[in-house]
């Protein structure tokens, strides 16, 4: 099948590649654009492994096509750390040991991100309901939680 | 020293930031062929023609292989000589691979894989525990029975119950699914990147698949995206796929199965039934028991024998029973081939005489706590107690007491445990609160329940409870350590890092950890049976005890001291009041041409067991543990909510409080999984149902009890392992017991029947059970 071409800005860099029109965005992170920090858990929405964000949205790049983030803006895991500096979220998870295996680790963070971002001050239900669709095999998801609220309350503290 | 402190998995940084490779991340050439297999569709029978023709003409497709073209050794089983990686014509299970498709990219295999034109001769399928015994259909000539005392006390006990009740299997859900990656070298050499828990084992069944020695394969595991049993032996079919096509092909092969290829390819945990007949004094007192197990084992034998018997082997739980036998039945089934997972066949031993716990004290009218309290094994300080002419308190003090298979129990610790969490719990009046409620609502109704853990660790296949390592110790002071345990997530790198670092006492960004790899140290057993930082962190220790002894000979020698006047601490070398940096003693014994690279080997003393008689001493110790969980039901859908769960966890002298911590959570969130939602379905052409996250329902962040307190018991391991640390991988995994007898005291408070309660117990097994207690009247 003939390739697409795209245009698209991920992590704020504008980049191109060509897709096959059958081609999940998450597969065209990953093959094309080498950006392997968002995983496959399932491929059909149900885990949240493979969470990112377009224009500003959570989306589960999985269920997204490569050709339809033609002129999007797309953020992954790999653009949390700015600047050098660890993310709240990223140093919390580091602190409360939030994370075992590591695989649901990139789209927990970019879908707790996607939260704090509207939501700086969520009850523990909001965030326990907002990651329902995000899958951890290992941890119990205990230590996630404490790891987002306290992020929360950290950053709040420093807006 | 670093140990027993709480720092962060190794790779945490990786992980937060994207940056930590799995399988599929790896960086690969171009050229690179990706692999799928082509599978049955039918779950018992022959293949009658198989027409490839559109799987070749598809797009992207390289070659397809069937079983008559393979090199050499077509089995991938970890022992039995019974797993052919690719059907000779019979077909044993549905999903079962026939047929591999090389092809130019992942989804261009995939989309071939599904174009076969295969006819079936089909014979009808075992799938069930019934159609299995109907058939005689098994492993093993007949039953194992262990036992000991004399069963026929049942007969004459004033208190007899039996009953019968099924327990489900369990997906692994790994959030990475199975992967491999072969790449070929020169002079018929392969490197093997592998998702895997045995990279041993990969490098042996490659070596055979493609007509090598093991001397030509190099496996390298860096971490696995979770493991829990299923990367035991379910990865030697890719490996072995990908090193084939590997072979044939010269290219770069890579091979992951998509969620659902992994859920109908795989196995999963046993399911069970269990029969019990039971009798007891009217006080709850367990005079006599007997156990069937019947486990479904699928159509390969694979670990099916040492799961088995790892239940038979928990079937006392932490319970002195002077009277028992265990009978088991390791059927064959037309079934994806049941494998380990979390527990290895412990889980299944233990939710049944748990579940005797409860139905016995409902029975006899008692709470179940004082049930258990009077026929727990008793403490370990009691017989000390006695051994040294103190007080006898109320309880016989016999010396240590011997479990159904002649192991003594030497370490017990629960009864302090548990007196310890009912306090921490607030048991007893919640167990008020709970009746109360029960006595005020009709509709929504409660359950309490506690449920004891105790776990004996070492592989029961002796031979394997040994480890290697390989430490380097460069000439600017720092370290790289290599040993043959897998990171599957549970911080098994980062607790050996912080052994080497304890033994020579630097700081922890010296230690390097390095990925495992079968070049480095041979030879090696599977991270499993919860023995990990066990057996690797000994081998560690022995190597770096043997390049400390090095360094110390060295050290003597020149500054004509004793071996006693020098210690390794705090970044330095101390010879009596002279501190010498450690990384200048390193490069003065460089320079002295010291040797500053050492293996390390450990065995594991004392264990020593036979499984055909079923007897000796299978474990080198015990791990503890006791949960607390209540829960709240809805009669009206079947509807419910775990509310609390506490838990006391022995992980012996901690090596890591957090990752243990971490270890105990997961593992009783997975437990409680297994036992409430997770519910495996077939067909009737066994065909598996659910096959995806969509249908197949692990806990998910909604499903943490709202209150969940997890805390670690302080408790030297007597044995001499690790630091004194103990194990901490599956003992956790069954305080989800707690869960399912917290459902059971639930729809208990609907009628006065103990219910008849299957697992997992999902809303509709609850409300079923519901409605059969509450038809029996009050
Ligand atoms: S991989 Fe996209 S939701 Fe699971
Ligand atoms: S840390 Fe392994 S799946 Fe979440």
């Amino acid at each position: 099948m003939s390739k697409i071409h795209v245009t698209t800005t991920v992590n704020n860099e504008v980049v191109e590649f060509l897709a096959d029109p059958r081609e999940t965005l998450l597969d065209c992170l990953r093959d094309r654009l080498d950006l392997t920090g968002t995983k496959e858990g399932c491929g059909t929405g149900d885990c949240g492994a493979c969470s990112v964000t377009v224009d500003g949205t959570l989306v589960c790049s999985c269920l997204v096509l490569g050709v339809e983030a033609e002129g999007a803006k797309i953020e992954t895991i790999e653009n949390m750390a700015q600047d050098g500096a660890l993310h709240p979220l990223q140093r919390k998870f580091i602190e409360h040991a939030a994370l075992q295996c590591g695989f649901c680790t990139p789209g927990i963070l970019v879908a707790a991100k996607a939260l704090l971002d509207k939501t700086p001050d969520p009850t523990e239900t909001e965030v326990r309901y907002w990651l329902a669709g995000n899958l951890c095999r290992c941890t119990g998801y205990d230590k996630i939680i404490r790891a987002v609220m306290d992020a929360a309350a950290e950053m709040r503290g420093a807006a | 020293m670093s140990v027993h402190k709480s720092l962060p998995h190794d790779a945490a940084l990786l992980h937060v930031s994207g940056q930590a490779r799995y399988i599929d991340d790896i960086p690969t050439p171009a050229d690179t062929l990706h692999l799928a297999f082509g599978v049955s569709a039918i779950a018992h029978g022959e293949i009658t023609s198989l027409d490839l023709e559109d799987v070749f003409a598809s797009e992207g497709v390289i070659d397809v292989l069937t079983s008559g073209e393979l090199p050499f050794e077509n089995d991938v089983s970890p022992s039995a000589h019974d797993e052919p990686l690719l059907s000779t014509g019979d077909i044993h299970y549905l999903g079962q691979p026939i047929f591999l498709v090389i092809a130019t990219s992942h989804l261009a295999a995939r989309k071939a894989a599904r174009l076969a034109k295969i006819t079936y001769h089909d014979s009808p399928p075992i799938l069930s525990i019934d159609d299995a015994l109907a058939a005689n259909s098994r492993f093993e000539d007949g039953p194992r029975i262990y036992g000991q005392g004399d069963i026929s006390v049942i007969d004459s006990a004033p208190v007899v119950i039996e009953d019968s009740f099924e327990i489900g299997g369990q997906e692994h859900f790994y959030l990475e699914s199975q992967a491999a990656l072969a790449v070929p070298q020169e002079d018929g050499e392969m490197v093997v990147h592998s998702s895997t828990q045995h990279p041993t084992e990969i490098q042996h069944k490659v070596a055979e698949a493609i007509g090598v020695a093991m001397n030509d394969v190099r496996v390298e595991v860096r971490r696995m995206g979770g493991g829990f049993g299923g990367k035991e032996s379910q990865g030697n079919a890719l490996a072995c796929a990908c090193a084939i096509a590997a072979q044939r092909t010269r290219r770069p092969c890579k091979m992951r199965y998509d969620r659902d290829d992994d859920m109908i390819i795989t196995g999963k945990r046993h399911d069970f039934r269990i029969t019990y007949r039971v009798g007891c004094e009217e006080n709850g007192k367990i005079l006599g028991i007997s156990f069937v197990h019947y486990a479904r084992c699928g159509w390969a034998q694979d670990l099916s024998l040492p799961v088995a018997d790892r239940a038979m082997l928990h079937s006392d739980n932490a319970y002195h029973l002077e009277n028992i036998r265990i009978e088991s039945h390791r059927l064959k089934t037309n079934t994806q081939s049941a494998t380990a997972f979390r527990g290895f066949g412990g889980p299944q031993g233990m939710i049944g005489i748990e579940r005797v716990l409860d139905h016995v004290a409902h029975r006899v009218g008692r709470d179940p706590l004082e049930v258990r309290l009077l026929n727990y094994y008793q403490d370990h300080q009691d017989h000390s107690v006695e051994a040294s002419g103190g007080s006898i308190s109320s309880k016989m003090k016999t010396g240590p007491q011997t479990t159904p298979y002649g192991m003594e129990v030497e370490d017990f610790v629960l009864n302090q445990m548990t007196a310890d969490i009912v306090d921490r719990s607030e048991y007893q009046s919640r167990r008020n609160a709970v009746a109360d409620w029960n006595a005020r609502h009709s509709i929504l109704k409660r359950g309490l329940a506690l449920s004891p853990v105790k776990f004996g660790i070492s592989f029961t296949l002796t031979h394997l409870n040994q480890a290697g390592a390989l430490v380097h110790i460069y000439q600017d002071g720092s370290v790289r350590m290599n040993h043959g345990g897998t990171e599957m997530g549970q911080g098994l790198f980062q607790k050996v890092a912080q052994v080497a670092a304890s033994c020579f006492g630097i700081h922890m960004d010296r230690v390097k950890i390095t990925a495992t790899d079968t070049a480095k140290v041979p030879n090696t057993s599977a991270t499993a049976a919860s023995s990990g930082s066990d057996l690797n962190g000994m081998a560690v220790k022995a190597a770096c005890d043997t390049l400390k002894a090095r360094l110390c000979a060295f050290l003597v020698d020149r500054h004509e001291c004793r071996h006693s006047d020098i210690q390794f601490k705090d970044e330095q070398v101390w010879i009596k009041e002279t501190a010498f940096r450690f990384e200048d003693v390193i490069k003065q014994a460089y320079e002295n041409r010291i040797s500053l690279s050492a293996t390390g080997f450990y065995k594991a003393p004392k264990v020593a067991w036979d499984r055909i008689k079923g007897q000796g001493r299978p474990f080198l110790y015990f791990a503890y543990g006791v949960s607390v969980s209540e829960v709240v039901i809805d009669t009206l859908t079947g509807e419910y909510r775990i509310l609390r769960s506490d838990i006391l966890h022995d992980a012996g002298k901690s090596l890591n409080p957090d990752l243990d911590i971490g270890q105990v959570e997961g593992a009783f969130v997975q437990g409680a999984g297994w036992l409430t939602t997770e519910e495996l379905v077939w067909d009737a052409k066994g065909a598996l149902k659910t096959h995806a996250p969509s249908t197949y329902k692990i806990p998910a962040f909604a499903d943490r009890p709202d209150i969940f307190n997890v805390s670690l018991w302080d408790n030297e391991n007597q044995e001499d392992t690790i630091y004194k640390s103990k194990a901490v991988g599956e003992p956790p995994f069954m305080h989800g017991i707690s869960v399912y007898l917290a459902l059971s005291d639930a729809i208990a408070a609907c009628g006065s029947r103990y219910p008849h309660l299957d697992a997992p117990a999902t809303p509709e097994r609850v409300l079923t059970a519901v409605q059969r207690v509450q038809r029996h009247g009050l």
